[in-house]
């Protein structure tokens, strides 16, 4: 890789970064090899300060699913700041009442209530804090490596990675077992005393390990046998990525709730929901004060989340993401067959992906030449010989062959850098 | 939801960023289409065509019903037409395959044009419809459909009906669209797109203009303004028929309709004769001059008597003519801006002018394609063969139908033969 070089501003720009914000996070991409410093955004582009041209693969863990800056989603929130900005928490909105509605529609059955908050974290904690009032029991059960965001119960119930740090680890409440395991999973809930069970879909953080068939409904099941509620986490399967705008619809699923987040926002104004069966929904109408988030539902949020719904909605999308993920299904198989003691697997649910790399922390250099080639898509924080791979859901024909070309280029180059003589011996057994 | 929020909601992009997407999707598809050979690209045609060919007279009639044009049965017909007919007609065409021309050291390679913008009328929607999708779909092709917004209904009906019959045949999904909510500033947006191969537009002369003027290869069908010259030589009987029922067919929304007959002095009158015998009125001065108020009177063609029947039309000027009249012949004394029933009229309404000799005839003839409907057609009857050749090379027409019902002709199905003289294409 040609390193470019970085103009004397974004050198003083990194020096600032470390001394105001986050000297730790900022000097570890440094040591990653990813200088970036994103300026300018448009659709799946992202321009370094520097002005170099990346494809987002990235997309903020499917913030910008619909792309950067959606032209409508611009659009609906200049018009909303002609009239309304968050708005009062404590009083009915017209905003937060239609988007509310309109989640019901489209969750259907009796996913009937939506619960606000700023982030998906939050919306995480309204989700274990409504299960625990419906079901007046307290433990919480989730995967292990999970990854929920990072607030109080959020956190709780992910990996340690994310609250050892903060002495935040409540084991008593929080049970954690291994994905794809039904024994586990019914050793852990048969006790009676669940009162959720949350887990992504597709776990993201842990690099999209795929469902095996049959396990979500055997989980399901098994919540209904022992009184635990079941929540989706769906802040990065929903919204059309694995083709529906649910993932769970993929396993023939239903949730008791469904938390959304960052896509849903657009990238444009911070929002996330929670979507709760109508049953569930006890505190809503016991006490409507009990939870409150001045910031939660804010109402420019719900007018651009309407708006990305309605765009999902629309029936050109759905061939579309099956026409995204089958040219990338055919072209990373391709890829594979060129570097096949390197590029060992792939994830594949719709657009949401993970590549596999046989090689310890793998993902990172794939990342690293990736970067070098104009693309930037991350490795996985809680299983690091996997790359997320993560196209937008509006991805044209030309810049998915484009990013075909890149990738290609870019896994040769990592794969000549882990399997070059003298570095063998780090490979995993 | 409250009009406040639906209000916000509904910006000026809403119905460009969904049409873009529709385009968008169409873009995927044409690339994964044109990968099709044609065994597959034939299944999937016949599939479409069937489906459409299986709901020819009820598409007929539901157009007739939704936009007060034309006649049930003859619409069925080209409904039929463009349907598992004009598949039949491009059997033996192959648009698929590469072809290796060894004697010249080429090959031709048919290369899809990518995504068909076919802009339809209300006049013919159905086979409009039907025709551009047969065409896109043999050579490989994505199309949106933009229906004109009178015709809406029937036209939506048709394209869905063909794109579930071709995606259920294994076409590529989104290779056959269609803008459900049509209106001026969206379709301008659609044809200006850089992603359009090919625009197909059939309608009136501003949405023609705007697709040629759109920055993107654009085969436009505007307004024709047919004449047929009948000379002396003519079979006169025989050319009444024809005329009749050219004129009468559809209540003549097709715009390849006769619009003026220029008939030479000496069978004039037995023209005359023939026609009112073939089922015309023909009618007095005065009530030539209430049929130009009634079609023209407001300066341009008046839509409401577009496709009505001649026994209608005649009711309107006050005439009480049986329901059998077929078509109303008015006769003019010249052609031109002065003459407004020498513009084109889509309705059985049929001007007729008196010509000194064939000569005199072409030169009319030309007048009246100067004046409306150049490049469109033209009709003649005679049995002398200069004079047939003589008016096709100087009458500016893409096509000539001879001796053959000019509607019916020039869309290459005619009651008698010979078939029309046609330098290319086709229409509706």
């Amino acid at each position: 890789m040609t390193e470019p070089q970085q103009s004397p501003e974004k050198r003083d720009f990194l020096a600032r970064s470390k001394e105001f914000w986050n000297p730790g996070k900022t000097q570890s991409w440094q040591d990653m090899g990813v200088d970036l410093v994103i300026d300018r955004r448009e659709g799946y582009l992202l321009w370094d300060m520097d002005g170099r041209r990346l494809i987002d693969l990235h997309l903020n863990g499917g913030t910008y699913n619909i792309g950067h800056r959606h032209p409508e989603l611009v659009e609906v929130l200049n018009r909303g700041t002609q009239r309304f900005d968050m708005g009062n928490h404590h009083f009915p909105s017209q905003a937060r009442t239609a988007l509310a509605e309109r989640l019901a529609k489209i969750c259907g059955g009796d996913l009937h209530y939506t619960m606000y908050a700023s982030g998906g974290a939050e919306a995480i904690d309204i989700a274990l804090k409504t299960a625990r009032h419906a079901t007046k029991r307290r433990k919480i059960v989730s995967i292990i490596n999970a990854y929920h965001g990072h607030t109080g119960l959020a956190v709780a119930a992910g990996a340690d990675r994310f609250k050892k740090i903060f002495l935040s680890d409540q084991p008593d409440d929080f049970v954690h077992v291994p994905f794809n395991d039904p024994g586990a999973m019914e050793d852990a809930l048969k006790g009676g005393d669940v009162a959720a069970l949350i887990m992504e879909t597709i776990p993201a953080t842990y690099g999209f390990p795929m469902p095996l068939p049959g396990y979500l409904n055997e989980v399901k099941e098994l919540c209904e046998r022992y009184g635990a509620l079941y929540i989706a986490d769906e802040v990065q399967t929903g919204l059309m990525r694995c083709g529906e705008m649910w993932g769970y619809q993929r396993y023939g699923i239903t949730p008791d709730m469904v938390v959304t987040g960052k896509g849903i926002s657009g990238g444009m104004y911070p929002i996330a929901c929670v979507v709760v069966r109508e049953p569930y929904a006890g505190w809503l109408t016991e006490d409507g004060f009990a939870h409150m988030s001045t910031m939660g539902g804010a109402e420019l949020g719900c007018l651009v989340a309407m708006k990305t719904l309605e765009i999902l909605e629309r029936p050109t999308v759905k061939p579309m993401v099956n026409y995204i993920s089958e040219t990338f299904r055919n072209g990373l198989h391709e890829i594979m067959g060129l570097y096949p003691d390197f590029f060992v697997g792939i994830r594949q649910c719709g657009v949401v992906m993970g590549l596999e790399f046989d090689f310890p922390e793998g993902a990172k250099p794939v990342m690293k030449h990736l970067y070098g080639n104009g693309v930037w898509a991350i490795f996985s924080t809680l299983d690091p010989r996997v790359l997320q791979f993560k196209p937008g859901v509006l991805m044209t024909a030309d810049l998915c062959q484009e990013v075909l070309e890149r990738v290609e280029r870019s896994v040769g180059l990592a794969r000549a850098e882990c399997l070059a003589p003298g570095r063998r011996t780090r490979r995993a057994a | 939801m409250t009009a406040i929020v639906e209000e916000i909601l509904a910006g000026e992009q809403r119905e460009s960023g969904a049409a873009d997407l529709m385009l968008q999707t169409a873009e995927w598809a044409a690339a994964a289409f044109a990968g099709f050979d044609r065994s597959r690209v034939e299944k999937i045609a016949r599939a479409a065509v069937e489906a459409a060919h299986s709901h020819a007279g009820e598409l007929a009639e539901v157009a007739v019903r939704e936009t007060g044009f034309g006649v049930v049965e003859h619409k069925k017909l080209k409904n039929e037409l463009t349907s598992r007919a004009l598949l039949d007609h491009y059997a033996n065409e192959d648009f698929c395959s590469a072809r290796v021309l060894p004697d010249i050291k080429m090959v031709e390679l048919p290369r899809p044009a990518g995504i068909v913008l076919a802009l339809t009328p209300s006049t013919n929607p159905v086979c409009s419809v039907f025709y551009k999708v047969v065409l896109a779909l043999i050579t490989r092709n994505a199309i949106i459909v933009s229906p004109h917004p009178m015709a809406r209904t029937c036209s939506v009906r048709a394209a869905r009906l063909m794109a579930e019959a071709a995606e259920a045949a294994g076409a590529p999904s989104g290779v056959i669209q269609v803008v459900e909510n049509p209106n001026l500033p969206l379709i301008g947006h659609v044809m200006r797109s850089p992603r359009v191969g090919v625009i197909l537009a059939t309608g009136g002369t501003p949405m023609v203009r705007a697709a040629y003027s759109s920055g993107n290869p654009a085969i436009g069908v505007g307004p024709g303004n047919a004449p047929v010259l009948v000379d002396a030589t003519a079979d006169v009987a025989q050319a009444a028929r024809r005329i009749v029922a050219s004129k009468s067919f559809d209540n003549s929304v097709l715009c390849t309709n006769e619009s003026v007959v220029l008939a030479v002095e000496t069978i004039a009158d037995q023209l005359l004769q023939s026609l009112r015998g073939a089922g015309a009125h023909v009618a007095r001065p005065e009530e030539v001059a209430g049929l130009r108020e009634l079609l023209f009177g407001r300066g341009s063609f008046n839509v409401e008597v577009l496709g009505k029947s001649a026994a209608e039309i005649g009711g309107r000027i006050g005439l009480r003519l049986p329901p059998a009249t077929k078509i109303i012949v008015a006769e003019i004394d010249r052609t031109g801006i002065d003459e407004p029933l020498s513009k084109e009229k889509l309705c059985p309404v049929l001007g007729f002018l008196r010509v000194h000799d064939a000569q005199a005839g072409i030169a009319r003839a030309r007048a009246l394609i100067r004046q409306s409907g150049a490049g469109h057609s033209a009709a003649i009857h005679s049995r002398d063969t200069r004079t047939i050749l003589a008016y096709g090379a100087a009458v500016k027409a893409l096509r000539v139908v001879v001796n053959a019902p000019c509607s019916q002709g020039a869309a290459g199905y005619g009651q008698d033969p010979p078939r029309s003289a046609r330098t290319s294409g086709r229409n509706t």
